[in-house]
């Protein structure tokens, strides 16, 4: 009905370029955008909320400083390995590898700090991040030159990096990791007076970009989003950061993962949305072919994709050895991999590529962690939480079926 | 408008794929502020013509001349470094992009050190559609898969133009379209004549292709049989020419 409506749009209605001119306007399209189906983030963090309901009213220690600190040390890792998941599945391509490679990298990682004789935790770590990429380069060129399904190189990726994994280990069977600053990574916890400084700094950069965009659409003679509502946004993403900073403070301070989660979030939102690389990406997703034709090196991006998967599996493989202090030959396995692709596609990225966000990886990861840290807390069994997080990963696609329908419905697709 | 030289001139290009003769010594050309039918049977090799021209698949023999200079053309770099822009009958949009990325994929405008310009391509993308008329956009934000057939069409057109090309190809562009909407696409082709491009249109519509263009030549089995003015000539005529028109050469034949 929207299309309907609006082909009666003027010319001047072009110009401004649709977003709304007054802050009425600007909420009145939101709610039509919501009620055609475009609900963006919305059911998952209802979802949230009914979760933290649940939890909380079955077990008071849900909702707390130390449960909400735990959390994000928990989810840190899958988190960190969704992100590049997300890339992968933008390009409409899956990498059933990313389990194992995370493991590759810990394993890697973990060998070459091995005293005596152990490198830097930087080189360790380095090395182990470069070698992950490289894998994912390889995968990339064989599933591009060749041809070939993703979801093919990848599972025989799966079976090989386990089988590197187990090699690599040998007999040790659990090699325990020292390094201060390498096990400082997943345990560590900012001194509260950090805690506060970061938070104040990600809310200024946050204002700072928001008023740059402003001024250059209006530089440009554009429309641009109401005062109000940019500073009702600045202020809420305000306290939300302040909030999140005080209830960690009441515990043990941030985590240090939680700040690396956030570099990373806003650094591959910045890639995904706001460089060429990222245009890209979503347009090898969207119509390869037009790609192609707009002169776009298609090869380019995938491989390059699938580099970017592979080192953020490492990172997250690194995160999780840290969190353990150590690596045995079950790094990498068990629903890790299910884990992270569930955590992208809750999170509202599409499987069929070219639509989804990088937040999706978070978010989807908030949701999966928060219900297995709630059966935890519960004393659920391993079988009834395989059983919920399956009806909620289902219950998830399902919200974003339904709300497709209806955005196709209203012409919104 | 009209100048006296071509802007575009093709000398006795020949193409073969295997052993299909798909292009036999066809001369063709075109001029700024002309709409130039291209038709024919299928098979007839209009579309090689249009790849020849694009860099895609490069003659084999033959000259082109572009400006009155002879040029060679390799790749779809070559062709769109010249000014030559092509609508491809399927578009090529990447639906899930908006209006402004979709015109500007490939090109985008960037702020260094890697942050696109959106402000700035959002503004001269309105411009470009604005001054093809193109009024019936909601938003120039909102995704090509939310747009009609028609609206659609009229972005692939818009890209084309929007690159200071002075030259633009459309392979059937309304071959899929409904009556009011190939409306549309027509009117943007005569406009763009009309702003002195020089365009050519690939149609099997004849109805459509005595309304917009001035010239027709007309393509039957890889050679050019006719060409005529399209206020010369009548439909009757046009069709004889795609069905029984002369031909040079038998084909089959291959000529010492
Ligand atoms: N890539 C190719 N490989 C082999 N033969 C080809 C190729 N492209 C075209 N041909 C042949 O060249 C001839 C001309 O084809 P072309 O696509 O140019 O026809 P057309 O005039 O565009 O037809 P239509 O109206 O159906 O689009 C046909 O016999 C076709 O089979
Ligand atoms: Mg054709």
């Amino acid at each position: 009905m929207s299309v309907k409506n609006s082909t009666t749009a003027s010319e001047s209605a072009l110009m401004a370029g649709q977003a709304a001119q007054s802050p009425s306007e600007y909420i009145q399209s939101y709610l039509k955008r919501v009620t055609s189906g475009d609900l963006g983030s919305l059911p998952i963090i209802l979802g949230l909320i009914l979760i933290a309901i649940i939890f909380q009213s079955q077990n008071e220690n849900f909702l707390t400083a130390r449960n909400f600190v735990n959390l994000i040390v928990q989810m840190a890792g899958v988190t960190t390995i969704a992100y590049g998941v997300v890339f992968v599945l933008l390009i409409g391509e899956i990498d059933l590898s990313i389990g194992y490679v995370s493991a590759v990298a810990a394993v890697t990682m973990t060998l070459l700090l091995r005293e005596p004789g152990g490198w830097p935790w930087y080189a360790a770590l380095g090395l182990a991040l470069v070698a992950v990429a490289l894998i994912g380069m390889v995968q990339g060129l064989i599933i591009t030159t060749f041809q070939l399904p993703s979801f093919v190189v990848t599972l025989a990726g799966l079976l090989a990096w386990n089988g590197v994994v187990l090699i690599m280990i040998g007999g040790a069977g659990t090699v325990i990791i020292q390094d201060s600053v390498i096990v400082g990574i997943a345990n560590y916890f900012l001194p509260a007076i950090w805690g506060w400084i970061l938070a104040l700094v990600f809310v200024a950069g946050y204002t700072l970009t928001r008023v740059r965009q402003v001024i250059a659409r209006r530089n440009q003679g554009l429309s641009t989003t109401p005062m109000l509502i940019v500073v009702l946004q600045i202020v809420g993403l305000a306290i939300l950061s302040l909030l999140a900073v005080y209830v960690c403070n009441h515990d043990r301070g941030v985590p240090f993962v939680g700040i690396i989660l956030l570099v990373f979030l806003v650094g591959f939102s910045f890639l995904a949305t706001k460089t060429p690389f990222g245009r890209y990406v979503y347009a090898v997703g969207g119509n390869k072919e037009a790609a192609r034709r707009a002169g776009i090196s298609v090869q380019r991006i995938q491989v390059i994709v699938f580099m970017i998967s592979s080192a953020m599996a490492g990172m997250g493989g690194i995160i999780l050895a840290s969190r353990l202090r150590s690596v045995d030959t079950a790094a990498g396995g068990g629903n890790l991999l299910l884990n992270a692709i569930a955590a992208a596609v809750i999170g509202g990225t599409s499987l069929f590529g070219g639509s989804g966000r990088v937040s999706s990886a978070v978010l989807g990861a908030l949701i999966i962690m928060s219900v297995e840290n709630g059966m935890g807390l519960l004393g659920l069994s391993s079988g009834v939480k395989f059983v919920i997080t399956g009806l909620v990963l289902l219950l998830a696609v399902l919200v974003d079926a339904i709300s497709r329908r209806s955005r196709t419905q209203s012409g919104l697709a | 408008m009209v100048s006296d030289k071509p802007l575009l001139e093709l000398k006795g290009v020949s193409k073969r794929f295997g052993a299909v003769q798909a292009l036999t010594k066809v001369d063709f050309f075109c001029y700024p502020g002309e709409v130039m039918a291209l038709v024919g049977d299928n098979g007839a090799g209009k579309s090689t013509l249009i790849k020849g021209i694009a860099g895609i698949y490069p003659f084999d023999e033959g000259e082109v001349y572009y400006d009155g200079k002879q040029v060679h053309i390799h790749s779809p770099k070559d062709c769109a470094a010249l000014g030559i822009e092509i609508v491809y009958q399927d578009l090529a949009l990447a639906d899930n992009l908006d209006v402004v990325a979709n015109m500007f994929l490939g090109r985008e405008r960037v702020l260094p050190p890697w942050r696109l310009d959106e402000a700035s391509m959002e503004k001269d993308c309105v411009k470009t559609l604005d001054s093809l008329s193109v009024t019936t956009l909601r938003s120039v934000r909102q995704p090509v898969a939310s747009l009609s057939g028609g609206q659609r069409q009229a972005i692939a057109v818009a890209k084309a133009v929007m690159w200071n090309s002075r030259l633009v190809i459309l392979d059937e562009p309304t071959a899929a379209l409904g009556v009011a909407q190939t409306r549309q696409v027509l009117d943007l082709v005569r406009r763009l004549a009309d702003k002195g491009l020089a365009v050519v249109l690939i149609s099997h519509n004849l109805h459509d292709i005595f309304e917009v263009t001035d010239r027709i030549t007309v393509l039957r089995l890889g050679q050019k049989v006719r060409e005529f003015r399209t206020s010369e000539t009548t439909q009757q005529e046009v069709v004889h020419a795609i069905t029984a028109g002369k031909l040079q050469e038998v084909p089959g034949m291959v000529k010492s």
